[in-house]
């Protein structure tokens, strides 16, 4: 085995690769950009090495510098984790080239894999089923019929100059598909200036399932079960599981073999993953191999106990894999979820700055926690905005998916906007509860999308709970105040208002031993407990019998509670505090429309428009500079400037107003 | 008897209906509540306990004679603030419309001095719509007693108004002279001539809510300290700032227990300042995490953004902190920012609150608008208020302390008691490319010369160790250990004893 490894890579897989390293005993070489001095990585290994600015191009996918690198430190081994190197060839070489083992495939598969045509045509070599289509421009519509018929209804018609659904059209049947060629041609001529159109299979409520594969350089080749990845947003995987809930098992050995088969036929070496999409009759065509470690291996790891690291740094060493596919078992299920930070309801722009709270979820149990921050990082613009990996493990997938939702209540971020929320809402949503997954999920789901998820009766008497036993512990410690009346005693009202955003609930409680109990409207009794004490950012305890986790945050007059995708104002008061505050009028939100706000914290760099003067749509009004990127805020539309409100050099917070429009 | 307490009872059912309903359900429907519901949500669940509740006016003319209403227009009493004494005005608008009568000012008048005697403090709930025309030069004459009143209080007993309707013309006054005035958005103004007047004098068009709303006052005036959203929030917000307050200046400021560990390390903290010294930061980080329970009480934070102000507690002690903001402006002194909190610094110092300091400053900001508009003698006041505290004061230096901004802010040379820096804190008289580039004027056209020599400055002086060696900071401390630092000096400086030679008043520069 090797003695000294270094990671050419960043952020949470940095670390989990040093910590798998550091299990075997393996010496660790962190590399860091200008943007990552301090970063969780860097401090973690044992040793780590500045490689240049902050633009990736200049650091962590600089070949020279970092092969120059691993030179200097002595390391003998490169992992390169994912992205950035993990896929060029060229890196591969030139680390061999120096004497440095890469922790990979070998050049020629990554190469062969890399080019989409070239992929295609090993795989159908080895058998492996591929998306059926006619690679060649169908001249009229009687080319297009027979290739219809050859590969089967239903098929898709594509522009071969196409994109955003233009010059597309499904066809079920003959009929639909001489007008769906017609139009798709004419649409296509008309937006591209090129006519031509590709007929292919066209794939019905498509999900994305992918097989981990692990080869060593003896000749054995495993398939370690598969990962379903359906939950994407415009193509970014957002959830992951392990098995997958659609595949029989015939299904997943005939996907293995194929993907085996791929592997072995390109000379396969490391971890790898084979890409499908399946229909919804468990048809399933190949899509790409990835030759490198998965974002999401993880869940593999959980279910099949294998530490996919630590295979790929023995196979590297030259060790032969320890265990034959009849020995590779699948227990129970897994699940991931990837917290990024993005703002779903700014329609998931991206978020960037200093996590100000950050404490995640406890480990164990079934849960585990992949980040690369820790309270008091800064998510930069320059790479990825991903927060963590939490994956869950349990016997089954419900179990699996409570775990998650349980960890998700839990995980506590604050500085910036994630998307926390908007996972909570997917795993609690009753189509993914049942498995019904497509690549089109949250698109179908949240078409419009995400404002919360929904208030639902266990969520709603949590937030209850929660909100009365919150303001009755705060009420509390507020009248533990010196300087009192003699004779004061505070009030210990039984009946209670809680406002729940819009709605209100007349509750009756009753002190009880370690907490209280709350009677509804209705006549039921919810019984909540806890130790929580003011100023704790989580409030854990039991609702109902059920183990609860309630974020709290204070508002001016009320409290905001976050839980399972909910995140809400509330206020308790007496009935006839309640009552006074019902008479407050419901404020309309301020039209913003007429306004440019900043959409993010920031320093004005540039004014480029004057009160008064007429704008087009597109125009650049101001340029702020964020974390060193200069963003240009355009106008949206067409109009006239009534006042700029900022001048060069002032700082920005987020939704501060820039200018008003006329 | 029984058929006195009848006409008791029928006596207060008559006061209680002020206005009457017709005029309840107009406010009400101005999203405004009435006198007696705000003193309800003020005050402690049934502890409050009116006085002059039969009032009338005694004007004989205009037919005024014919109308009276008991009470005369304001609700005048005391109660508690989660079992803390205070007195309370609370003028009905639904009565005259809250109009100003000499027997409405002397009930006001009656609470203040009863507040005085007692030492409480006075919380006035202003919904008026100026003086009772019909009386004339009486009425103003009452608005002069409390005006009289409000400055022998200021400094012995907490002044707070809370604006809930219209406050114009003279009235304005009053408030304008207690410690903290609250806003009701939308619902709320103050000012010295209405739209009407300003029209017809400067032909300038105006509304009420642009002349003296809410956002007008606490963003661009400053005359308050903070906006809410309505009548409900805001008297739930004025409840949480009393809790830091002590009844008069004869006590300290209260004590409430708390659960949070005064020793907690916020390991954070030591990223908090950015490798690059001209990156901001949030300060506010920095105060919530070192505060109690993460409660901070922010006044003013819409107004002069590079200063930043409020009410902490530390072991449950309160502290009025005051901190550069490094996000806004560089966190620079101004003329805005130093008026801000010569003010806060001064009510801490009445109050026998003790002052918790973050600096984190550049200097001053220069230019012709910050002379023209008097800096100097602006400037001025922050450093006359800081000098002339006795309170305790604990000053932490994040980072920058240039120039004569070091001094004023809390600078041991002020008296400060205890005076922390964090490793990342430079105490020099300015940055240094301009130091260099003084020092230096000659070797100006080398720059080689003039970045080695930058690079000199900084490694001798961008530390906290050159004000260490002379003793002007007490300790370099991990800024993880902040809070336990500060909690440790402010216990050691509890009982902290220190006199000004005796005067009759100072002569601040105003």
């Amino acid at each position: 085995m090797f003695k000294k490894l270094l990671i050419a890579n960043r952020g949470e897989i940095a670390c989990r690769i040093i910590r798998t390293a550091r299990r075997l005993g393996i010496a660790t070489v962190a590399i860091y950009s200008e943007a990552d001095e301090g970063a969780l990585h860097a401090e973690m290994a044992d040793e780590s090495l500045p490689i240049g600015p902050a633009p990736a191009a200049q650091s962590y996918l600089a070949v020279e510098r970092i092969v120059e690198a691993a030179l200097r430190s002595g390391a003998q081994a490169v992992h390169p984790g994912f992205g950035f190197l993990s896929e060029r060839a060229a890196f591969a070489e030139a680390l061999e080239k120096a004497g440095i083992v890469f922790v990979g495939p070998p050049v020629a598969a990554i190469a062969a894999m890399g080019d989409k045509i070239e992929s295609k045509k090993l795989a159908t070599q080895a058998g492996v089923s591929i998306v059926p289509g006619h690679l060649e421009a169908v001249g009229d519509v009687a080319i297009a019929g027979a290739v219809a018929r050859e590969i089967g209804y239903p098929v898709m018609i594509k522009a071969a100059a196409g994109g955003g659904g233009k010059g597309m059209r499904v066809a079920y049947g003959e009929t639909e598909l001489e007008e769906g060629f017609i139009r798709a041609t004419s649409e296509a001529t008309a937006s591209f200036g090129d006519g031509r159109v590709f007929i292919e299979k066209f794939i019905e409520e498509p999900r994305h399932i992918e097989i981990q594969v692990l080869a060593d350089g003896h000749g054995n080749c495993l398939y370690l079960g598969e990962r379903e990845c359906s939950i994407q947003r415009r193509h970014q995987k957002v959830i992951e599981e392990a098995p997958s809930p659609f595949l029989d098992a015939a299904t997943r050995q005939a996907m293995g073999e194929q993907a085996v088969a791929l592997a072995r036929a390109v000379g396969y070496r490391s971890a790898g993953t084979v890409e499908f999409i399946v229909d919804r009759n468990r048809n399933f065509y190949f899509l790409e191999m990835n030759t490198r470690l998965q974002v999401e291996h993880p869940v593999t790891e959980m279910i099949t106990g294998i530490d996919l690291v630590e295979e790929m740094l023995r196979v590297a060493a030259g060790e032969r894999l320890r265990l034959a596919q009849h020995q590779v078992r699948l227990d129970g299920w897994a699940m991931e979820a990837r917290i990024y930070a993005e703002d779903p309801e700014r329609g998931f722009l991206p978020s960037s700055g200093r996590l100000v709270r950050l404490v995640p979820p406890a480990e164990g149990n079934g849960v585990r926690v992949d980040t690369g921050v820790v309270e008091g990082s800064e998510i930069s613009v320059y790479y990825d905005p991903m927060i963590a990996k939490l994956v869950t493990h349990g016997g089954d997938r419900a179990q699996a998916i409570e775990r998650m939702q349980a960890a998700l209540d839990a995980y506590c971020i604050r500085g910036i906007a994630h998307n926390v929320g908007f996972l909570a809402s997917i795993f609690a949503h009753p189509r993914f509860a049942a498995g019904r997954l497509s690549t089109a999920f949250i698109a179908e789901e949240y078409p419009d999308g995400f404002k919360g998820a929904p208030l639902n009766e266990p969520v709603r008497h949590a937030l209850l709970g929660c909100a009365v036993f919150a303001q009755r512990a705060l009420d509390r410690r507020d009248a533990g105040i010196a300087g009192q009346l003699n004779g004061w005693a505070p009030p210990s009202q039984q009946a209670l208002v809680v406002r729940l955003g819009e709605g209100e609930h007349h509750v009756q409680v009753a002190q009880v031993e370690g907490g209280l109990d709350l009677t509804l409207a209705a006549g039921q009794v919810i019984p909540v407990r806890s130790h929580w004490r003011p100023g704790k950012l989580l409030w854990r305890g039991s609702i109902e019998d059920r183990q609860v986790a309630v974020q709290i945050d204070r508002l001016p007059g009320g409290l905001r509670l976050t839980h399972a995708g909910v995140s809400l104002k509330v206020t308790v008061a007496n009935p006839q505090a309640a009552a006074l505050a019902a008479l407050m009028p419901v404020k309309a939100l301020p039209d913003t429309s007429r306004y440019l706000l900043s959409p993010m914290p920031g320093l004005v760099l540039q004014v480029h428009a004057a009160a008064g003067e007429e704008v087009k749509g597109g125009q650049p009004l101001v340029v702020v500079e964020a974390m060193k990127m200069e963003n240009v805020l355009r106008a949206e539309r067409d109009g006239r400037i009534k006042t700029i409100a900022v001048k060069v050099g002032d700082s920005l917070a987020t939704d501060q107003v820039i200018l008003e429009f006329e | 008897m029984r058929h006195i307490l009848r006409q008791l009872d029928e006596k207060r059912r008559l006061a209680r209906l002020g206005g009457g309903e017709r005029r309840v359900a107009a406010q009400h429907a101005k999203g405004k509540l009435t006198a007696r519901e705000r003193l309800e949500l003020l005050f402690d669940e049934g502890s409050f306990e009116e006085y002059d509740m039969f009032v009338e006016h005694r004007c004989q003319d205009f037919g005024m004679q014919e109308q009276t209403v008991p009470g005369d227009g304001v609700v005048t009493g005391w109660g508690t603030v989660n079992g803390r004494m205070a007195f309370a005005f609370s003028q009905d608008f639904t009565v005259f419309g809250g109009a100003l009568s000499e027997a409405h000012a002397e009930k006001i008048c009656k609470i203040m001095d009863q507040a005085m005697k007692v030492g409480a403090p006075v919380i006035g709930l202003n919904d008026s719509g100026g003086a009772r025309i019909q009386e004339g030069v009486a009425s103003l004459a009452g608005y002069a007693e409390v005006f009289q009143r409000n400055v022998l209080a200021s400094g012995v007993v907490p002044q707070i108004s809370v604006i809930m309707g219209p406050c114009a013309g003279g009235a304005v006054y009053s408030p304008a002279m207690t410690d903290f005035i609250f806003m009701v958005k939308d619902s709320s103004y103050m000012f010295v001539t209405g739209p009407d007047v300003v029209k017809t004098v400067t032909q300038e068009s105006v509304t009420h809510e642009q002349l003296g709303g809410a956002l007008t006052h606490t963003q661009k005036s400053s005359v308050a300290d903070g906006a809410y959203e309505n009548d409900v929030e805001a008297l739930a917000e004025l409840r949480r700032l009393f809790d830091y307050l002590p009844l008069s200046n004869r006590e300290k400021p209260p004590h409430r227990p708390s659960d949070d560990d005064v020793a907690r390390i916020e390991a954070s903290l030591d990223t908090l300042v950015p490798v690059n010294p001209n990156r901001p930061y949030d300060i506010k980080e920095l105060i919530e995490k070192v505060a109690d329970d993460g409660d901070f009480f922010e006044l003013q934070a819409a107004f002069a953004r590079n200063i930043v102000i409020g009410f902490a507690r530390i072991g449950g002690h309160p502290v009025g902190v005051v901190a550069n903001q490094p996000m806004v402006l560089a966190g620079c002194l101004d003329i805005d920012s130093s008026r801000k909190a010569a003010r806060f610094v001064r009510f801490c110092d009445c109050f026998n609150i003790p002052i918790v300091t973050f600096v984190d400053v550049p200097g001053f900001l220069p230019g012709t608008a910050q002379e023209y508009g008097g800096i100097i003698k602006h400037g001025a006041k922050l450093l006359f208020a800081y000098a002339e505290a006795t309170v305790p004061k604990v000053t932490v230096i994040t980072r920058k302390a240039y120039g004569g901004a070091y001094d004023v802010m809390s600078s041991k040379h002020l008296r400060g008691d205890v005076n922390y820096a964090w490793p990342t804190a430079e105490i020099a008289v300015m940055g240094p490319k301009g130091a260099v580039e003084i020092i230096f004027r000659g070797e100006l056209g080398d720059a080689k010369r003039i970045e080695q020599r930058t690079q000199e400055y900084r490694e001798k002086f961008a530390n906290p160790f050159v004000a260490g060696h002379r003793g002007f900071v007490d300790d370099v401390i991990l800024p993880r250990d902040t809070r336990r630092r500060i909690a440790r000096a402010l216990t050691m400086l509890r009982d902290k004893r220190l006199e000004n030679p005796w005067k009759k008043h100072d002569n601040i520069p105003l």
